[in-house]
């Protein structure tokens, strides 16, 4: 246990000293300061006939934002229908049906990456390489494209506009992406991920049998797929494949990155601002949740399962898990992968006790806050920043005020807006499934764990998550459909609404801060926002966790299965 | 007349107000009401629903009928109690209007034709004057509508607005120049321009506001609402979805019960009080007799970052005072002293009187050297005043260049250092001559009120800064600047540097406030964020600033800050409240929801309920009555003492947040208790 702790104190340390210094580059980078590939960035800028330093009103901006998206999805979803017709299809794999291609095209278009189908057997290598790793790319950006707009309506005073998006889309990528990619896939490459374009590798197993592995252009894709939180893997099980995660190194590698772009968002955010502090008690408040939800997910774990009679000795919960991995690595990817928007798993969420499951699925029914998606995990995480301070804001005695700007009317109906999308996405669509009859017949278990199977799924999809329970059959039509429509909700609820919101304050004055003003760092602060936040989301999500995982988990404590 | 009750004190539970709030709380079941409060018009819906089911259950039979009636008839109290509190707070509302209302006159108007003559007065019904009518008003009438003096003086009783007995003066040009309706004219003749058409006059306009009537949602309060609704809407998604993840679970959860989950989880408490809290903490700002123009600008005052404020009357009692007498070389002091207070005897301004004040407390003069002495008045030619005693000798007193000339001698080098010494501290010299000798100086100086030092401690405490606004040339300012303990002065002070100072600070995103009185403060009161007009002041002003002080006090601004914020407060205060409450909430409903289906999530039956039913009704009677419970405090505010930001915010999360949790852990335990206690469920 003490070698465990120190492996979690490790990695802590190490993504903080890893983030801050990028999060102070990637506030360069939105600003336009960052050069060093200006003879790459030039060319791209006059050849699309963008203007950065034009600054676009926030309707522009998201409205870019949602051309560029569409386009993407159309582009993604006509691959994937068509896959079998174009080149790059050494396994002549057939076109994907309708459903699945509206499902994965928007999956991946909304950073969600969630897979109805296995990788290795339903995706050739165009599809990977020009469809999926594209968006990969871009579908972060677009995230990390809005927080970066409003960190700069957070920072202006009395301004229409709050940035260019093509402009910060593309810097995005190209400063950021890219490199941390090409860096981090030839490091997953000395740690033994292939990189070929050959499709499979024939070996003899120990009883003398022969097998055929899928390999492919592996180390690439997962290097996006970490980084820029999307999740989505080569292979079906993802990074519990020993070509995706071989070794202790990659794991560990692999879990910095899922984290790294979101957590320097917060001191990005910090420095666009002009108040670090700002940025320090965002980190603070998800940390905090982050260090909560892994000793919950941990603890819960170490228990042995309760049905298990009294005389197997057991370390802990093992099911689902790879023995490599252990107990330790397989919480702290499980919270790491729910805490960022990312989804990719290297153990299986089903089999974790119920209660570990359920912090795994709470991190994603908060909105995806505790760090969340690059980019939109911060912008998730202001809006309830808005909403905090306008509860409890009042109580200092002032029109509540974010960084000197007045939350007025607008912003709370805005901020409210977004309250909603939690329960439409996650109860009301996984309530209509049932009441369709599409939730029993495709859950593998019945009782509260099929109820888990099922709410995890929405909750996976409107948090733009991707992470898959498993035990639930999604490649069905309605729920192809439903978790499509939960993924755009999901995405777009919030987007949109922050970059309202974000233009909103732009245009107002910024009062300087007082004695008098709410004070927004601080413990008092970071306390608050993490009660807010806890509370908001049991509120709307306790009476349903009450029916699945903590009502499997006392019947198990009393000896029933499901 | 009377001191009437427009500063009195109305109880917080008077009974007369009770009773009638008691039938308007039934009256306000009118739905086209109801829905300007969505949380409560919700809760009267979901009121709605389960009467019916009751009903149908009523007439089937079924089983649940008995906890239905009372899971119904705690809904409708719902409902009431928050009408409750509004009508509660609109009664003391009304109870202020009728104390204004009985003071008003329905005497005839004397309307003029002509201006200038005041014999041809046609009699007109108050109630016909319309803006721009001119009327005589004589002694002993009452001014019938706001107006401004075009002619005339007179001293005029205002005690109906003020409480203040004694008369003020009245008068045509200058800063004195509105007369409000609903007060006396004592002597003389006025002769006045209606400026507001009665039924639209100040003192209509604050009826209208404490009443509530024609109130309209303040800003902060509609975003309130907003969010508000937003939680309420989560919540229907979180009832609506359940008996669908219920039938999953193979449970059957009944309407009424859902109903009552529903009710109980939406933000009833806050939304019950919100109209409340507005009314009341207008009703707070008339006691202080402020009339807010609009509940914006008292929601503004709490926002306030820079504090204008003029030295005269506010920070100093705006009469320079004897503070010391200086004698020159070879004067004892006494000796000063009684010519200076010879000098001062007869005069009327209130520098003399502080001079005699002074001497008198200093060496106990006796009027035995007055006698037969003629007083010689203080004259823009000679600029100076004094007496002539029965022997013959004069005695003046006066600014120093004016006495040089008058004894026809240069200073004296000691005179020179005295007067620069009292100069350079901002105090005013004043040299006492007897014939032609000159015996030394009076020390006046502006007095700087007691206890204002500490009061500017608390606003910076609060983060705001308070700036001193005087004509007096830089050094003076500076002096009393520095006594007071205002962070900034402005000196030499005129109407377009005030403004410029103002669209300065706002310029930075700060909110500014100020008062004045006079025609030329119109555009800064304007400016300001919050302008405090002082009723006394010209119709001009008070059709700028936001406000309206009726006792012309402009310390006011100061308490009308605190008010502003003290709304603010208990707003959040009870939202806080309201939203902490719903985890105890949970833990008392879930289990007794879900626990047929799955026995074991007993565990979270933490309180330890009777039954299923019984914790279902304890929290819905719970939520009911902490409505009534907080009445109290929506009305009175929460208590507030000026501090910082963190330590309010401190204390508030720990009283409203983290008691918000536990109060109702307790609470629906009790009742609980109860309940099984008297077998309701």
């Amino acid at each position: 246990m003490a070698t465990d702790l120190i492996q979690f104190a490790l990695y802590g340390a190490v993504l903080v000293a890893l983030a801050m210094p990028l999060g102070a580059y990637m506030a360069r980078v939105f600003a336009g300061e960052a050069g060093f590939l200006r003879f790459i960035e030039r060319p791209i800028f006059a050849l699309a006939g963008i203007k950065p330093e034009q600054g676009q009103h926030w309707s522009a901006y998201a409205l870019a934002l949602v051309a560029f998206n569409a386009a993407g999805f159309v582009l993604l979803f006509l691959i994937l229908k068509f896959q079998d017709l174009l080149p790059g299809n050494p396994l002549g794999l057939p076109g994907l049906s309708g459903q699945l291609a509206f499902n994965t095209a928007i999956s991946f278009v909304t950073n969600t990456n969630w897979q109805s189908y296995g990788g290795e057997t339903t995706m050739s290598y165009l599809s990977q390489m020009a469809g999926l790793t594209t968006q990969n790319f871009v579908s972060a950006s677009t995230g990390m494209a809005v927080a970066a707009a409003v960190a700069r309506g957070l920072a202006s005073r009395q301004l229409k506009t709050i940035g260019n998006f093509w402009a910060d889309m593309v810097r995005a990528t190209l400063y950021v992406l890219i490199p941390l990619s090409v860096v981090l896939a030839l490091l997953l490459v000395w740690q033994g991920l292939p990189q070929t374009l050959d499709t499979s590798l024939a070996a003899t197993t120990l009883e003398g049998g022969q097998q055929t592995i899928a390999i492919g252009p592996v180390a690439s894709q997962l290097a996006i797929k970490q980084l820029g939180t999307n999740g989505g893997g080569f292979f079906n099980v993802n990074s519990a494949h020993p070509f995706e995660n071989p070794t202790a190194i990659a794991n560990f590698l692999e879990m910095l990155a899922i984290l790294v772009i979101p957590v320097a968002f917060c001191f990005t955010f910090g420095r666009m601002v002009g108040d670090k502090k700002q940025g320090r008690a965002l980190f603070a408040a998800m940390g905090i949740m982050f260090v909560i939800g892994l000793g919950a997910i941990y603890a819960s774990e170490l228990q042995s399962n309760p049905l298990y009679p009294a005389n197997v000795v057991s370390t802990g919960n093992m099911e689902g898990k790879e023995i490599r991995f252990g107990v330790a690595n397989s919480a702290l990817w499980a919270e790491v992968t729910t805490a960022a928007s990312n989804g990719s798993v290297n153990s299986m969420h089903d089999s974790f006790s119920p209660l570990g499951g359920m912090v795994a699925m709470l991190n994603m029914q908060l909105g995806e806050v505790v760090f969340g998606g690059a980019g939109v995990g911060l912008t998730g995480m202001l809006l309830l920043v808005i909403v905090t301070v306008f509860l409890a804001g009042l109580m200092v005695g002032r029109t509540p005020e974010y960084l000197g700007k007045k939350i007025e009317a607008r912003e709370v109906k805005l901020a409210a807006l977004t309250l909603l999308v939690m329960p439409i996405g996650v109860l009301a669509f996984a309530a209509l499934s049932i009441v369709a009859g599409t939730g029993q017949s495709a859950v593998l278990n019945q009782g509260p764990h099929g109820l888990t199977e099922l709410l995890y799924a929405y909750s996976s999809a409107t948090g733009n998550n991707g992470s898959a329970f498993a035990g639930l059959t999604v490649n069905v039509d309605w729920h192809n459909t439903f978790l499509g429509l939960a993924m755009l909700v999901g995405r777009f609820g919030y987007i949109i609404p922050i970059l309202a919101i974000a233009g909103s304050l732009a245009q107002k004055k910024t009062a300087p801060a007082s004695s008098g003003t709410f004070p927004t760092h601080g413990p008092v602060f970071v306390t608050l926002l993490c009660a807010t936040i806890i509370i908001v989301g049991a509120l709307t999500f306790l009476p349903v966790l009450a029916l699945g995982p903590i009502a499997e988990q006392v019947s198990i404590a009393a000896g029933q299965s499901f | 007349m009377s001191k009437t009750s427009t500063t009195g004190e109305i109880g917080l539970f008077d009974g007369a107000i009770l009773r009638r709030a008691l039938g308007q709380a039934v009256l306000k079941l009118n739905p086209r009401g109801l829905a300007r409060n969505p949380v409560i018009f919700v809760t009267g819906l979901t009121a709605l629903l389960v009467t019916l089911l009751v009903i149908r259950d009523g007439i089937t039979g079924a089983a649940t009928f008995g906890i239905g009636v009372q899971v119904a008839v705690w809904l409708w109290f719902t409902v009431l109690f928050a009408n409750f509190a509004e009508a509660i707070a609109e009664g003391r509302g009304k109870a202020r209007a009728d104390a204004f209302r009985a003071t008003r006159s329905t005497t005839r108007a004397k309307t003029l034709m002509d201006p200038a003559r005041r014999d041809i007065a046609v009699p007109k019904d108050a109630a016909a004057l319309v803006e721009g009518d001119v009327i005589l008003v004589e002694a002993g009438d009452i001014v019938p509508t706001d107006g401004e003096v075009v002619e005339g003086v007179a001293s005029v009783d205002e005690s109906a607005i003020t409480g203040e007995s004694a008369p003020v003066i009245r008068e045509s040009g200058g800063d004195r120049s509105s007369v409000t309706g609903g007060t006396r004219l004592v002597s003389d003749w006025l002769v006045v321009k209606v400026t507001a058409a009665p039924g639209n006059t100040f003192l209509d306009r604050m009826i209208a506001l404490v009443e509530g009537a024609r109130r309209q949602k303040t800003p902060n309060e509609i975003a309130l609402d907003i969010l508000l609704a937003a939680l309420t809407l989560v919540f229907l998604f979180v009832v609506v979805s359940l008996p669908v993840f219920a039938i999953w679970s193979g449970t059957q959860i009944p309407v009424i019960y859902l109903a009552a989950l529903f009710v109980t989880l939406i933000p009833t408490t806050i939304g019950g009080l919100l109209s409340a809290i507005g009314i009341a903490g207008m009703d707070r700002l008339v006691k202080a007799n402020v009339i807010a123009k609009s509940g914006r600008a008292v929601e503004a005052a709490g926002d306030i970052d820079v504090l204008l404020l003029d030295k005269t009357g506010t920070i100093t009692f705006g009469n320079r005072m004897a503070d010391a007498f200086m004698p020159l070389e070879g004067v004892t002091v006494h000796q000063l002293a009684e010519a200076a207070w010879l000098a001062s005897l007869a005069d009327d301004t209130p520098e003399g009187k502080s001079i005699v004040d002074l001497a008198q407390k200093q060496f106990s003069l006796r009027g035995d050297a007055a006698k037969g002495a003629s007083f010689v008045p203080f004259t823009a030619q000679s600029r100076m005043s004094g007496a002539n005693l029965a022997d013959g000798t004069a005695i003046r007193k006066g600014a120093s260049d004016a006495m040089l000339r008058h004894v026809g001698l240069p200073a004296s080098q000691e005179l020179d250092r005295i007067v620069r010494t009292i100069a350079s501290s901002g105090g005013t010299p004043l040299v006492v001559a007897e014939d032609t000798r000159l015996l030394g100086v009076v020390h006046l100086k502006d007095v700087v009120k007691p206890g204002i030092r500490e009061r500017f401690a608390e606003l910076r405490q609060m983060g705001i800064r308070t700036v001193m606004i005087t004509g007096d040339n830089s050094l003076t300012a500076a002096a009393i600047a520095a006594e007071a303990g205002v962070d900034d002065f402005l000196a030499e002070a005129t109407p377009e540097k005030k403004l410029e100072l103002i669209r300065a600070a706002q310029a930075d995103g700060r909110l500014v406030a100020m008062c004045g009185d006079g025609s030329n403060d119109a555009p800064a009161l304007a400016q300001a964020d919050v302008g405090v007009a002082m009723n006394s002041g010209t119709a001009a002003a008070k059709e700028a600033g936001n406000l309206v002080d009726l006792d012309s006090d402009p310390t006011k601004l100061i308490e009308i800050v605190l008010v502003g914020k003290q709304l603010l407060i208990s707003r959040g205060a009870l939202t806080t409240f309201s939203i902490a409450n719903d985890v105890a909430k949970y833990f008392a409903i879930l289990p007794a929801l879900f626990v047929t289906a799955y026995p074991g999530l007993a565990v979270l039956d933490i309180m330890r309920l009777g039954t299923p039913a019984s914790a279902i009704l304890s929290a819905l009677i719970f939520n009911a009555l902490v409505i009534v419970a907080l009445i109290p405090v929506a009305l009175r505010g929460v208590r507030y003492l000026p501090a910082s930001a963190s330590a309010l915010l401190g204390r508030n999360l720990l009283i409203y947040g983290v008691g918000g949790l536990i109060a109702p852990f307790i609470g629906i335990k009790l009742i609980d208790l109860l309940v099984d206690l008297l077998h309701l469920a």
